[in-house]
């Protein structure tokens, strides 16, 4: 009986006890027609075969951190330092519950209120909650924000049609019976034609820097034209955290929200999850956030420590009434980024996000010097950047993985997104992108190209 | 006992992990843009590993002791989860990557999709939601479209019982729904009188917690759900509490439409502090078409020699709710601990959780009132407080527990319980562990009459005594602010 300590003679006297012949008495309750069911599943397996079976799975599966990979799109390759795992794999940390008990939670508690000010300054705002469950949940949570700060009066947003995809969907699925007017994702994206939609009934406007093609968005100013043609309109910015490494962050540009994908900030690609949405705002809006938050708090003692705090806010105190149903939340995640944030520190996070930038650069400026390619991105960058093809973006790729041997994971096919950009590759490069990686892309990609120009065959 | 704050540690100049060199010619930065300061902590490696080892001791773990924290089924997470979660065959898949070169990852998937069916009753099954709440909200979210798509848009209320979780309401209410709230009856079952009197065209369905969260089950759930289904509503299923039903009774059997999984709590995955969770929902036949997309498909072509493995969004999809497929790192772990266990495995694990909730509370019931005293299932509720001894609430009793080296109930929930202790052993806890709780609670109990002040003033040993946390709600200090900028 795997994990469960009871004797034969234990559950005897057990059942003794409680004044019953045998386990069945216990579910008398339940309707005799459905007791008892015959599950059919595979049988038990000791923990040997069960790793030897995973084993062979994970094996199954082409890992993108034993290939030059050049895939981002809202999940990226990055360095995971060593302390990082090392600190969340740790019992006290892994397997505690929500820190209701603050007494014995203060590893945890300390920990995301640390997190919290770290994120504040990594955005430059003055409230971040305790963790949403990704970028896109984060997203959404804006919006209901936006308008549940209105009161339910303004119901009009507007989104960039450059805010990810997945951002931009979740939305619409969130808030699909708030009746809202979800307007912008069919504009160009240019900013001042998304500001000319801000009006009376506008709750918020989202924008994303760098932007889903990974151009930064130039913010300057941008908040202030939001928010004269409506003072109560809330500009939400989703950006990546490692940019604000280099980058002035949206909350110097006057952003009412900041949000994004925490990923970046030493989660590994998990092949999607779990990740880490993290979500900041100014102080006025702190009782309009979703989701937990702790607050600094002294013990009886006149000790310094810390508590989950305003939750009255919260669905277990409020109930239908509340700001949000989130209640799980990716603390450990929040733990992760925390970590990584420290670890690296003022020096190193400025470096990691530079790093990004220049393999970027010389990626794109490589690629650039191709005769049938070239990259489109003419705004200021950070780690991503579309490269128009001589081909489908998904021709690229089979070729990239398949053909020559190369075994490369190109980049993402953009027409999946946005059908006027066929043959539109975005491509990411990391700081794991060593200089012979990206030598070794932009020498496959001329082969494509020199492969083609022949009239050959590349299927 | 407390630890600085990591921006306290802070020495200008100092270094943890180092980036490596630029191996490419360099770019000129774009001036205008980057930012003036960054103002992170500076510390070294073993500075930051010092300091997060002594907050970690300031933590208590299910890897400590007993932890009945009700409705969070806290039992063990075993270590081999942690092991095959952690291979780097699945850490290092890129979400987007070709189908063809994720078969392994999308076979896991595909495997767990098919058990959590089978072990739940269901038709369907999406792994992409993210927690609990975002399961329901995945499925309130079905019941809504479902409701709309076949022309009853007028249908706009969803019906949840007074027991029920705070997130079920809050849930409903994201929805753009109308709660109206279902008292319970004296034998804390749904009062089928006013279930009765609510049903109508106008509802969309109801939300039940079952067994409830006082722990027992329902004795009218079958009539309950043939009078939801009558007048056109759907029954959604809180999960919640499933570790007493595995192998006992399948939801979606006794007519459940849609219900969500809590990996964390029901298939041993480690709460971390707060999440990550993972929330599965299961649904029946005539939703399969409105789960969020995508899910996991097993190609069909006979020709094949090997399965293949694709990402489908199903037809009426409500459309995506999180990022890509779901906490893949915590689906892994589920799968493993159902490999593990297997069909009798998992039905003696909820045999076992009933089993010590049970004889937890013949042990204390003659001293804690017990509101509804029935059979309980995996959890059960007294109420935490004594006539003789008046300056005693729940929360004393809570803290008091802490100076014994275990972790306290649930207190203050469910609502409906005068000073609720909600007690959730599960079936990890030897009966040496059980044995050890039941004296202690006896023991408080003895306390309280004797010596109250040693239980309002508790806990005595903790890192930290009780914390005054409506002045932390006042003074709202959410973020470490440096002393020279303070005003």
């Amino acid at each position: 009986m795997v994990y469960v300590p009871h004797t034969e003679a234990e559950r005897h006297e057990m059942l003794a006890v409680i004044g019953v012949e045998s386990m069945e008495e216990l579910f008398l309750d339940i309707p005799a027609a459905h007791r008892y069911p015959q599950l059919e599943l595979p049988e038990p397996l000791s923990e040997l075969e069960v790793m030897q079976e995973l084993q062979e799975l994970s094996t199954a599966s082409l890992n993108a951190n034993e290939v030059p990979t050049f895939l981002g799109a809202g999940a990226y390759r990055h360095w995971v330092p060593s302390v990082v795992n090392h600190i969340i794999g740790r019992s006290e940390f892994a397997t505690a519950y929500t820190p209701y008990q603050p007494e014995i939670s203060q590893g945890t508690l300390q920990a995301i209120f640390e997190y919290q000010s770290l994120i504040c300054d990594l955005t430059g705002m003055e409230v971040a909650n305790a963790s949403h469950y990704d970028g896109a949940t984060a997203t959404a949570e804006a919006v209901i924000q936006a308008v549940s700060a209105s009161r339910m009066k303004r119901k009009k947003i507007i989104v960039s049609p450059h805010v990810n995809p997945q951002y931009r969907q979740v939305i619409h699925t969130y808030t699909q019976g708030m009746g809202l007017e979800i307007v912008g994702e069919a504009t160009s994206g240019a900013l001042a034609e998304l500001v000319q939609l801000v009006d009376k009934q506008t709750a918020c406007l989202i924008v994303q820097s760098p932007n889903f093609l990974g151009e930064l968005e130039s913010l300057e100013g941008l908040a202030a034209e939001v928010h004269a043609r409506n003072k109560k309109t809330l500009l939400a910015v989703a950006t990546n955290p490692l940019s604000l490494g280099l980058f002035t962050p949206p909350g110097a540009y006057g952003a009412d929200i900041v949000l994004g994908e925490g990923q970046p900030l030493g989660l590994g690609l998990n092949f999607g999850g779990p990740y880490l949405g993290f979500y900041a705002t100014k102080s006025k809006y702190t009782r309009n956030l979703a989701g937990r938050l702790v607050g600094q708090a002294v013990d009886e003692d006149g000790q310094r420590g810390y508590v989950l705090t305003l939750s009255t806010r919260e669905q277990h105190i409020r109930r239908e009434r509340a700001t949000s149903n989130i209640c799980s939340n990716q603390g450990l995640m929040a733990l992760a980024a925390a970590v990584y944030l420290s670890t690296l520190g003022k020096d190193g996070v400025r470096k990691v996000a530079e790093l990004n930038y220049q393999k970027a650069h010389y990626a794109a400026q490589q690629i650039d010097t191709l005769a049938t390619f070239s990259v489109l991105t003419t705004k200021p960058f950070f780690n991503e950047f579309v490269v128009q093809c001589p081909a489908p973006a998904a021709e690229i790729n089979e070729f990239l993985l398949n053909g020559w041997m190369f075994d490369i994971i190109g980049g993402y096919d953009l027409s999946e997104d946005y059908p006027d950009r066929q043959n539109q590759l975005l491509l990411a490069v990391t700081e794991m992108n060593s200089r012979t990686e990206i030598d070794d892309l932009v020498h496959a990609l001329a082969e494509f190209e020199a492969h083609r120009i022949s009239g050959g065959d590349h299927e | 006992m407390s630890e600085r704050l990591i921006y306290e540690l802070s020495v200008p100049g100092r270094r943890g992990t180092q980036p490596p060199k630029l191996d490419v010619p360099p770019t000129a930065l774009p001036t205008e843009l980057l930012r003036d300061e960054l103002p992170l902590p500076e510390v070294s490696e073993i500075d930051l590993v010092r300091h997060y080892l002594r907050l970690s001791q300031l933590n208590y773990s299910v890897d400590h002791n007993t932890y009945p924290l009700g409705s969070c089924t806290m039992k063990y997470n075993p270590k081999v989860n942690e092991a095959a979660a952690n291979l780097p065959g699945f850490t290092g898949l890129h979400p987007r990557q070709d189908e063809a070169t994720i078969q392994g990852a999308l076979y896991i998937m595909h495997q767990l999709q098919e058990q959590l069916k089978e072990i739940g009753g269901f038709a369907g099954m999406t792994l992409q939601p993210a927690a609990g709440a975002h399961g329901e909200l995945t499925g309130v979210l079905i019941m809504r479209k479902y409701q709309r798509e076949r022309g009853e848009t007028q249908r706009d209320t969803i019906l949840v019982p007074d027991s029920a979780h705070g997130t079920n309401p809050a849930t409903t209410s994201m929805s753009g729904l109308r709660v109206v709230e279902i008292p319970s009856d004296e034998r804390g079952n749904v009062d089928l009188a006013a279930l009765k009197s609510q049903l109508s065209d106008r509802i969309v369905g109801l939300m039940l917690t079952n067994p409830n969260t006082l722990g027992l089950f329902d004795e009218n759930l079958l009539e309950i759900i043939e009078l939801v289904h009558e007048c056109g509503g759907l029954v959604y299923g809180d999960g919640a509490n499933m570790n007493a039903l595995l192998g006992i009774m399948r939801p979606g059997d006794a007519g459940i439409d849609v219900m969500h999984f809590n990996l964390h709590k029901t298939f041993s995955t480690p709460h971390g502090g707060g999440g990550p969770g993972s929330g599965p929902v299961g649904v029946a036949e005539q939703l399969v078409e409105f789960l969020p997309g995508p899910v996991v498909r097993q190609a069909v072509s006979a020709e094949d020699e090997f399965p293949y493995y694709t990402l489908h969004t199903p037809s009426k999809s409500i459309g995506p709710v999180k990022s890509f497929w779901g906490h893949f790192g915590v689906i892994v772990r589920a799968y493993t601990y159902i490999r593990m266990l297997g069909a009798e495995g998992l039905r003696r694990a909820a045999e076992h959780a009933v089993l010590n909730a049970n004889y937890l509370l013949h042990h204390i019931k003659d001293v804690y009132h017990v509101p509804y005293d029935r059979t309980c299932q995996h959890e059960f509720v007294v109420e935490g407080h004594f006539e003789d001894a008046p300056g005693i609430r729940a929360l004393d009793i809570a803290k008091r527990l802490i100076d014994y080296g275990v972790h306290p109930p649930t207190n203050y929930f469910p609502l409906i319980v005068h000073e609720a202790l909600m007690i959730e052993p599960t079936e990890t806890e030897s009966k040496q562990a059980v044995d050890n709780y039941a004296e202690l609670l006896l023991k408080i109990a003895v306390e309280a009459r004797e010596t109250p002040e040693l239980l309002q003033k508790a806990p005595h040993n903790a890192p930290l005594r009780r914390l005054d946390e409506v002045r932390a709600a006042r003074e709202q200090i959410l973020r470490y602010i440096p002393v020279d900028s303070r005003r």
